[in-house]
This record gives C-alpha cells, structure tokens and sequence, in this order.
C-alpha cells in the first residue's frame, strides 16, 4: 500500500479504556445515590471532597475508603506499554494481569463490603468488624469496572484469542459481563436467598418442607378435594395452552399458505393486533363478556331463565384467554415452518404417488416437526409466565406466577418462599427449553436451500381445508369480539349495569388542561404513561444493540465456548418475568448494585428479558447475509468494527427494526417482571392499569388499554418510517444470491423473534 | 491521473498445517510452498482437497493451526485479514448489495487514508481497467453476472495488493463467458505484473491461465511444476489421471544408467528418464491417450491388445484396448485408421509417450 498508517506509540484503544477509567476514577463520584445518577446535581453537592458524592481518588486521599487505593495504582499500569507494539507479548500479558486482578478485586471489594461493613463472615473472622460502609457503585465504579473488563479483552485480543480482533474479543466480553451479571448473578442470589428462613439462617430442612409442601404439589382435585397444588395447575394449564395454541396455529398457517386463502395479509395485520395488547386486556374482555355482569352470561341466563355464575374465573376463562393471547405467537413461527417446507419435497411425494393426504402426512408434516416444537415451547413458557390474566381471571385456581407475587407483596412477605415457587417455575420452563433442544437436536432439518426454490405448495384436501376454515374462521370471529368489546366497553359507563355511552373514562384518565404553568396533564394516567413510554424508547435500542451484537457474534465469529455463550444468553427467554422480577428485587436492594426504585431497574429487566427477541431477529437475518460479504470487507482493509458498521448493520435494518419494534412492545405491554420493580415515582402502565381492575374500576382500565394499543399501532409505524429501508433492489428469483431476502416486511419477518408480554 | 500499479510480492508457506476446530483431519497438512512475486499460481485439486482453505490462510481469513506464512518475506502467520495487503475475490463476487458499484469499488481505498481526491480517482481508473466506466451508479443487482464479477475484481485492483487471490471466480458464469473472463484475467495479471493465486477444480482452466501448477489432492500438494511439467511428467498417477487422461501400468525397472532408466512392461523393453526417488524394482508407467501408437498386430517393440469399442467423435478416434494389464485408452488422429472392433493390435510406445511415476 502506498499510504502506510502512522503507528502511535501508544495503542489507540488501550489509550481509550485507561482514559475512561482514570476519568471515572478520579472525576466522577464512585458512588451512586439516588440523584447522582441523572443529574448534574452532585456538582453542587460538595463535590469532590463530600464522601458521598467524591470520586475514588478523592476519597483515598482523604484516607477513607482505602481499599479503593489499588485500582487506581492499576489503571496506571497500562501506560507503562508505552512504545509497545501489540505483538509484543509483554503488552498482552500485561493487560490481562491488570484487567484480570483489576476486576477480581473490584468486585470483592464490591461484594465483600457493603451496607454493614464486611458482607461475609470469614472477612469479619480475618480482618475484625469493619466500621466503614459502602453504598452501591455510582458512575465513577461503573466506568472504571468498564475500563478494566475492555483493558482484559484488549490483553486477550492481542495475545490472539479469536484471531486478535479486539472488537469481536471486546464484544464477547461485554456480553458476557452484562449477561453474568443481570440474568446469572439475580438468579443465583435467588437460589440462596430459597435457603434463608424467616429469622434469617440457613436451613436446608425447612427449604424441603416449603419445596415439597402440600400447597405446592398436593392432589386434592384427584381425590375429590377442593383444589390441587398451584404447581400441577399452573403445568396442566401451560401443557392444555401449548397444545390448543400449537395446533390453531398450525391450521392458521395451512390456511394461508395451502388452501389458495387470498386474505392471508389480512389475517397477518389481525395477528398484530394480540401481540401489542397487554396480555390481561384478553382477560378483561373475557370477563366483559362471560363474568358475572358479562354480556353473554346475562344474556344466556335471561333466556333459560338460570342464575348467572362465575364458571368463567379459573381454568376455563384462563384457557380462553390465553389461547387468544398466544395464538398469533404459534401462528408466526409455525408459517415460518410451513413456508420453510421446500415444495420440491412435495411434489416428489406426489410424483411418488402419494395422494395430497399422503404427502401431507408422510412429508410435510414431519419436516414441520421442529416448528411445532418450538411453537409449544413458547405457548406453554407463555402461559407459564403469564401474569396478568391469572390475577384478573384465576379466580380459586391459583397458579404459581400470582402466587409468587403474593409471597413478596402480601402480608406475609416471604422472600424465601417467592424465590421457592419462583424455583419450581424456572424449572418448568428450564425443563421444557431443555427437552425441546434436547429433542430437536436429534431431528433438525434444515429444508430452506439457499437456492431458490421453484414449484407451489399443493393444496390441503378438501375435506381437511373446510375443517381449517371452519375453525380459523370461529377463532377470527372470536377475536373481532374482543377488539371490539374493548373499544365499546371504554365508552360505556358502568358496563352490565348502565350502558350509556360516555367520554367519562377518557377524560378522567388522560384530561388535558392549561393552567398559569402552561400545559397541565391532569389525567390519572399520564403519569404512569409518560413513564411507561419513557422506559420503553431508552430500552428497546439498548435491547436491539445489545441483542444484535449478540446475533453477531454467534453467526459470524467462531471461538471457544461458543455453545455455552449460546446457551447462555437464549436462557433468559426461558426464564418468565415473574421469576426476574423476583430475582431482581433479590439481588439489586442492597450494595453493590442499588437498583430498586429507580427507572434503571425496570430498563435493566427489560433489557435481558428481551434481548432473545433482538437476538433472534438478528440470528435470522444475518444467516440470511452471505459471510463471503464480510470476508471481502475484512480483505479490503476495514477492521471487522467497520464491517459490522458499514456492511452489515445497512444489511440488517429489517432485523433492526423488528427487533426495535417488539422490544418495544414487550416493554410497553410486559407486567410480570414490572410488577415486582415499580415504585411510586417509577409506576408503569400495565401496573397501573392492574390496580385499577383490582379497585374495579374497570372503565379506566379499559379506556387505558385501548389508548396504549392504539399508541403502540403508531410507534410501530413511526419507527418503520424512521428506519426506512433503501431498495437494494435485489430480484427476487434470483436464487443464487444469499442476501435476497431483506426487504422490509412485518411482522411475518421476524417470527420466531417474539413472545407476548408476559 | 491515478493509474493502478502492482506492489506484487511473493508468497511463501512453511510446514503450514491447518485443523478446524475439533474436526480430527486436517484440512491442509503440512504444507509448504513458494510463489514468486508477479506471478499467475494456480491451486487445482479435487473438491474437498484443502485449496479454499490454503488460499484463506493467505488472506488471513483463516489462521494457520501451525507453520508459517510469508507474504514479501515478512512473517503475516497471526496477522488478521484486514492488516495484511491481500484482496481476494470472492466466489459469490461477495458486492455489497446495498452500496453502488462505486461505492464497493471506493470501499477498501477509504480504509487505506488515501485522500478523498484520490479515492474517487483510483477508484475511476479502476473501473476504466475492467472496462465498466460508465457503470458507477448502478446497484450490483442492476449487473449481469460478468459484469459483478469484474467490479469485484476492480475492487480488489484498486488495493494495489501485494497478493490477489481469486476463489473458482468462473464457476458462476456460463460456459461462454468463462473463457473470456479468463482471459481478461489473465490480462491484467501480466499487464500489472500482479502476483495471483488462482484456486480451480478445472484442469483446463488451470492449464490455459497459469504460470505454474500447484496440484492439490487430501489436504497436500501432489505436485507443483508448470503446466507442461504437470502434463509431461506428471509425478504420480493421481497427478497424471487428475491432468487429462493416463494410462498407468505397472513395471519393472530393471536398472537406471546416466539417468536413462531401462523399464521392462511385459514383454517390452523400454528406455526413459529417470525420475528422481526411481530406484530398480516395481514401477508404473503413465502415457497419455494421445502418445500410444496403435499398430498392426505382432509389430516388433508393441503390446498385444484386443480392441473392445472404437468410437469415432469428430476431431479423433477412440478406442478401448483389453490388454493383459487391463484397459487402455488410446485415441489416434487419422480418422481413417483401419481398426475396428474385436481385432488385434500392437501398442507402440514412442519415445516421450510413458513416463515413470512414483505410487
Ligand atoms: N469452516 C470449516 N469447518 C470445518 N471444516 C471445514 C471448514 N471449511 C472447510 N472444511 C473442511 O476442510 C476440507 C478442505 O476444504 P476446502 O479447503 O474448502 O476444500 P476445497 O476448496 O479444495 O474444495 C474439507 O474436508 C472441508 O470439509
Ligand atoms: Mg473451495
């Protein structure tokens, strides 16, 4: 090359990460109180000599905190690799001493002392009571633990851990670190906190008897007793869910892909409308319509002359629900699956003489084996996790998401015992994603070629395809009911006693008046939404990057422990929110990460309950970007950040937006994990709408959902204007060009990238 | 005006082994090669045989498990991709869908701090090189396929690479236009003076382009000459049947003398060079289709032989010959030979027609 790069004496991306440690070291307060966070006040606050809000330096100086001391000496090491080139082995080896101890000690120091002085008995038995305490990291720890994770993977990065790419080494480390630290740190403390008694000890005993009590697993329903355990309710529930949504999904997409239906769009737009609805607004409807004061229940008793009853609350309105709920779910994955089916296959059945029966039978189905697969796995984790409707709709059958949420907020506060019942539930869900892997692992065959596949899709059979429309037709039916149900029963004022249409709702929730300050939003709601809408746009690009990035380095980098990482970061999509929630509230109430109360918790919950979502849209579209685009960048000089960034990320704006979207969606409509994080200054609509069902006071909740959705339909649609997509007007049939398949096209595209709210 | 020159420099693999992930075969074993600078190389094998693998080591896409790698005498073995001064053109042309043709041709020239001017100049005289000036603007999709194959390889032009790799760049393009690409290629390659490795599974395409072989077979190189070494002397019968066509019989080599090795096949007695490792006792013999004579049968110094089929295609005729060490092809130009089917003939040997061959 003729133009050689100027080398520095010093590595620019080492230079970087010292810099940003030193600053957050010796500039920015090391703890991190409440206000410290968002604002600028701490300036003002006495700051930099004020231990609380001092930065770590200042602090040493000063003499306190002196076990802080050791990490500044750190961060100077780097510089002394001045003039080293970063094939210089000492310059790796001395980084990833450095990041290495760095951290070790950070977090010890972290964990090890906290609000009470030494957390641990065996420091006490050393080193004496320690009378100085700790609150939890502010800014100035965030930026240097930052700082010393990127300085180790620089170290590894150049001493050649995957081919010497700090970005892809920096990147790994990165997600490991959040990932270990927001979804594996919560649930471990979890599980110890499953061991702690109400006085506080340790005691295996009493976690057996709490484990294995009759509460849990008894059968009295079997032996004609009133009830059984609410662990066998919520499985025989979450088994009967996944199964019923697995197969009309599977008729859903029969129908649009084999039966020449020419509404299929139409039936993809109604598919949209369940997932950006709050689960439980499934549930009010139900009650609307089938409780006590419901439409059809009055109206069936005046005709036969019968008392109305609550036949609804319990298994049977739980069953409706969430059925309508997580259909569309099983109907997205499953029309991936059966469009993946190569018509080739099947019209060599055919040739073969099998009849359209047959074929369907012998080929088709089995080949859409592992999407069925997939399609129960998410309905059943679905109504595992599914909060919102048991609470509106469970009536006396108690199922373990409620009943863990009553632990932790009822009279009893029982920490020990939320984390017990939120145990059985992991391993529910842990149980099912494992089988599931297990089982499709053996049978995954991949029929989608890269080359374009010519022929049609044969038809159903007759007889088959009537008994699809029939019952596609009652579902759709159904769920046009409860859309419109909700929008009526927001104008009604006292619904199943006075339906006079009015605005009342409305107005009450989202009133809007001026007064000498300007604008005043006096609605009920407004607080509660501005929150919700707040929290939703900070998390959902944070969970697209995060996720994204995640995408990439699991389709396009190969290193060691690939599968475990794998592993590791889906787990979380098989961990229900309750169960973070809880673990959240567990782990991040006390030093060295405070989080409760604060907007930051209810972002960090949505993140990494999310992220499988960004992950998954970025999996599917990536695979679908040939490698050899990558390879050519990397050949023609662009480092492999630049690749991501100029080759790949144009490439992925269907995956970015789709990924943006549910994100946000999930963040608009989650309630399990929210319902355990909300506090009075961070309240969150689907919380709020929740405690206004339990104060019956139905028309505002109703009026509330009805608004949100309407606002989520046009988010969807602003955020698809903003990302846009520049035709790179690939034709369609030409098969032998991987990167075909990335026009813009939802939400179809991204099917197996999402589970409801939950 | 930017013109686009050759910073060509040599290529040179010592002992270099590569093993991916936990697979237990390697899928090249110790290799070791020298390419000299401003020269057309081309790695020719079988499918399977370790040639993407090689010519990914040199790019640096892959990373050799162990042995070393010299691009221009400087050691590149842990060097990534990007910082080596290698383009490589891709199979699948691997353009940036979503950019122009000028801007995948100006892509690499951005990450190399040349001024802005110059960018768009080389990336100009680039473009003019292929003979697709007027094409900047288009998106790759509006292209037909040679065209896309030519913006690839003025994308790597435009680098002035020390080394320009080119993966089976023909085998999306249709029959017709192979051999002009080809061509083309070739062109630029002795215009520039370019060092380039060229991987192929076709021996022809590796003959008609090519300064030199290195043929490839179960991850090591089965030979490494010119094209005409590799047709006249093949070293051994993978090389001599992957290579055109061979006949291979078994001999023996009954002593070597001044290099001219008395080799007795059957009841013949037959003087050739000796190769180097020849040793008297067991050999085999490969000769072209084209070299054995076909002669009346019990002519002095010729096998015996039955004909089984002669096929006439054309330019040539064709036979199978049953003889007492199997069948023989044999193809003769004079259409008019007057052999037929079922009769006996003599095979004759000319004088560098067989050639000894280690097994
Ligand atoms: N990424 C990979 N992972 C594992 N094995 C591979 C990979 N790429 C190639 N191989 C194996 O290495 C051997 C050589 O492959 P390759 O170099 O692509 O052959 P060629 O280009 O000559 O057809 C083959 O056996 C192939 O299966
Ligand atoms: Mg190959």
């Amino acid at each position: 090359m003729s133009v050689t790069k100027r080398t520095p004496s010093l590595h620019p991306t080492l230079v970087l990460w010292a810099t940003v440690g030193l600053v957050g070291y010796c500039l920015l307060p090391w703890y991190g109180l409440r206000d410290n966070f968002f604002t600028f006040s701490w300036l003002l606050d006495g700051w930099p000599l004020k231990g609380s809000v001092a930065p770590a330096l200042f602090l040493v100086l000063q003499g306190e905190k002196l076990w802080l001391a050791p990490i500044g000496i750190l961060l100077l090491v780097p510089f002394f690799l001045w003039g080293r080139k970063k094939t210089d082995p000492l310059f790796g080896s001395l980084l990833i001493a450095v990041g290495v101890v760095g951290l070790a000690w950070f977090l010890l120091q972290g964990f090890g002392i906290g609000l009470r002085g030494f957390s641990w008995e065996w420091l006490k038995a050393i080193f004496g009571d320690l009378k100085i305490r700790q609150f939890g990291m502010g800014w100035g720890a965030v930026l240097v633990g930052t700082a010393l994770l990127f300085l180790l993977t620089l170290g590894l990065a150049a001493r050649g851990a995957v081919g010497g790419d700090e970005f892809v080494v920096g990147s790994i480390g990165f997600v490991i670190a959040t990932v270990g630290l927001f979804i594996f740190m919560p649930i471990l403390q979890m599980l110890a906190s499953a061991l702690v008694t109400q006085d506080g000890d340790y005691s295996l005993s009493v976690f057996f008897q709490k484990l294995f009590s009759d509460r849990l697993w008894g059968i009295g329903c079997l032996t004609g007793g009133p009830r059984c355990g609410v662990a066998w309710n919520s499985l025989f529930l979450a088994v009967l869910v996944g199964v019923i949504t697995t197969l009309l999904g599977l008729v859903f997409a029969l129908m649009v892909t084999r039966t020449g239906f020419r509404y299929g769009a139409v039936l993809r737009a109604l598919t949209v409308l369940p997932i950006i609805t709050p689960p439980f607004v499934i549930g009010l409807a139900i009650i609307l319509l089938f409780g006590l004061s419901g439409f059809f229940t009055q109206a069936f008793a005046e005709l036969f002359g019968v008392q109305p009853t609550r036949w609804v609350y319990g298994l049977p309105g739980l069953l409706i629900a969430q059925t309508l709920a997580f259909t569309p779910i099983a109907f997205l994955v499953m029309i991936g699956v059966v469009e993946g089916v190569s018509p080739s296959m099947e019209e060599a059945a055919q040739t073969l003489r099998a009849n359209r029966w047959q074929t369907f039978v012998t080929v088709s189905l089995p080949l859409m084996r592992p999407g069925l697969a997939n399609a129960f796995l998410l309905g059943f984790i679905e109504s595992m996790a599914d909060f919102g409707n048991p609470l509106v709709l469970g009536g006396n059958f108690d199922v373990l998401s409620t009943e863990i949420f009553f632990a932790i907020v009822g009279a009893q506060y029982d920490q020990a015992q939320a984390a017990i019942l939120a145990l059985v539930l992991l391993f529910f869900t842990l149980g099912a994603f494992y089988a599931q892997r297990f089982w499709l692992g053996k049978k995954s065959y991949t029929t989608v070629s890269g080359k374009g596949d010519a022929g049609v899709h044969p038809h159903l059979p007759p007889a088959f395809r009537n008994t699809v429309y029939g019952v596609a037709g009652f579902w759709t039916i159904f769920t046009l009911i409860i859309y419109v149900t909700i929008f009526y029963a927001s104008f009604v004022k006292l619904w199943g006693v006075d339906f006079t249409l009015t605005v009342d709702h409305y107005v009450k929730a989202f009133a809007v008046s001026w007064n000498e300050f300007g604008l005043h939003w006096r609605g009920s709601a407004w607080s509660s939404f501005w929150t919700t809408m707040e929290i939703a746009l900070i998390s959902a690009p944070l969970t697209a990057g995060i996720g994204l990035i995640t995408a990439y380095l699991l389709v396009r980098q190969d290193f060691a422990g690939k599968q475990a990482f794998e592993f590791g970061t889906m787990l979380s999509f098989a961990i229900p929110g309750t169960v973070i929630g809880v673990s959240y509230v567990i782990a991040f109430n006390v030093p060295p990460i405070e989080l409760t109360g604060t907007g930051i918790i209810l972002v960090l919950s949505f993140i990494f309950r999310n992220m499988p979502v960004g992950v998954r849209a970025g999996v599917a579209s990536m695979s679908q970007i040939d490698r050899s685009l990558d390879e050519s960048s990397l050949t023609l000089g662009a480092n492999s950040w630049q690749t991501f960034r100029k080759v790949i990320l144009p490439l992925l704006r269907p995956a970015i937006l789709a990924a943006l979207v549910y994100s946000f969606v999930r963040a608009m409509t989650a309630i399990s994990a929210v319902i355990f994080l909300v506090s009075a200054q961070y309240d969150m609509s689907t919380s709020y709408i929740v405690g206004r069902v339990e104060n019956n006071e139905y028309g505002i909740a109703i009026a509330y959902s009805a608004v949100l959705i309407a606002v989520m339909l046009a988010v969807i649609g602003i955020m698809q204007l903003i990302v846009g997509s520049r035709d790179i007007g690939r034709r369609r049939e030409d098969g032998n060009l991987s990167q075909s398949r990335t026009n813009v096209d939802l939400p179809g595209r991204g099917q197996p990238a999402l589970t409801g709210g939950g | 005006m930017a013109e686009i020159k050759s910073n060509a420099a040599s290529v040179e693999f010592r002992g270099v082994t590569k093993i991916y992930g936990r697979s237990k075969v390697p899928a090249v074993n110790d290799i070791s090669l020298h390419i000299e600078a401003g020269k057309l190389v081309t790695l020719l094998g079988p499918s399977g045989c370790g040639k993407t693998t090689t010519l990914r080591m040199i790019a640096g896409l892959e990373m050799a498990t162990s042995g070393q790698i010299l691009i221009g005498g400087a050691d590149v073995t842990r060097l990534p991709a990007t910082d080596r001064d290698v383009s490589m053109v891709f199979q699948s042309y691997a353009l940036f869908p979503h950019m122009t043709v000028d801007e995948n041709v100006r892509y690499g020239l951005r990450f190399s701090g040349f001024p802005k001017k110059e960018v768009i100049e080389r990336a100009r005289a680039g473009l003019e090189l292929v003979g697709l000036s007027g094409y900047g603007d288009r998106l790759p999709s509006q292209l037909s396929g040679g065209q896309q194959q030519r913006v690839a390889v003025a994308r790597a032009l435009v680098l002035e690479p020390q080394v320009l790799l080119f993966d089976e760049p023909l085998s999306n393009l249709d029959a017709k236009l192979r051999r002009h690409v080809r061509e083309e290629i070739r062109d630029i390659q002795q215009k520039l003076g370019l060092t380039v490795v060229y991987v192929t599974h076709d021996q022809e395409e590796a003959l008609a382009v090519s300064d030199r072989i290195i043929v490839m077979n179960n991850a090591v190189i089965a030979q490494d000459g010119t094209p005409r070494d590799l047709y006249d002397a093949p070293a051994n019968a993978f090389v001599a049947d992957f290579i055109g066509e061979a006949n291979i019989f078994p001999c023996t080599i009954e002593s070597i003398e001044n290099g001219v090795a008395s080799v007795r096949l059957g009841a013949l007695t037959i003087s050739l060079p000796g190769r180097g490792g020849s040793t008297p006792g067991p050999a085999k013999l490969a000769v072209r289709p084209g070299r054995i004579v076909l002669h009346p049968a019990g002519a002095a110094d010729t096998l015996p032989g039955t004909i089984q089929k002669a096929t006439y295609v054309g330019s040539h005729l064709e036979f199978m010959i049953e003889t007492e060490f199997g069948e023989a092809f044999v193809t003769a130009p004079d259409v008019d030979a007057p052999f037929k089917a079922g009769q006996t003939v003599g095979l004759g040997f000319p004088p560098r027609g067989p050639v000894l061959i280690g097994n």
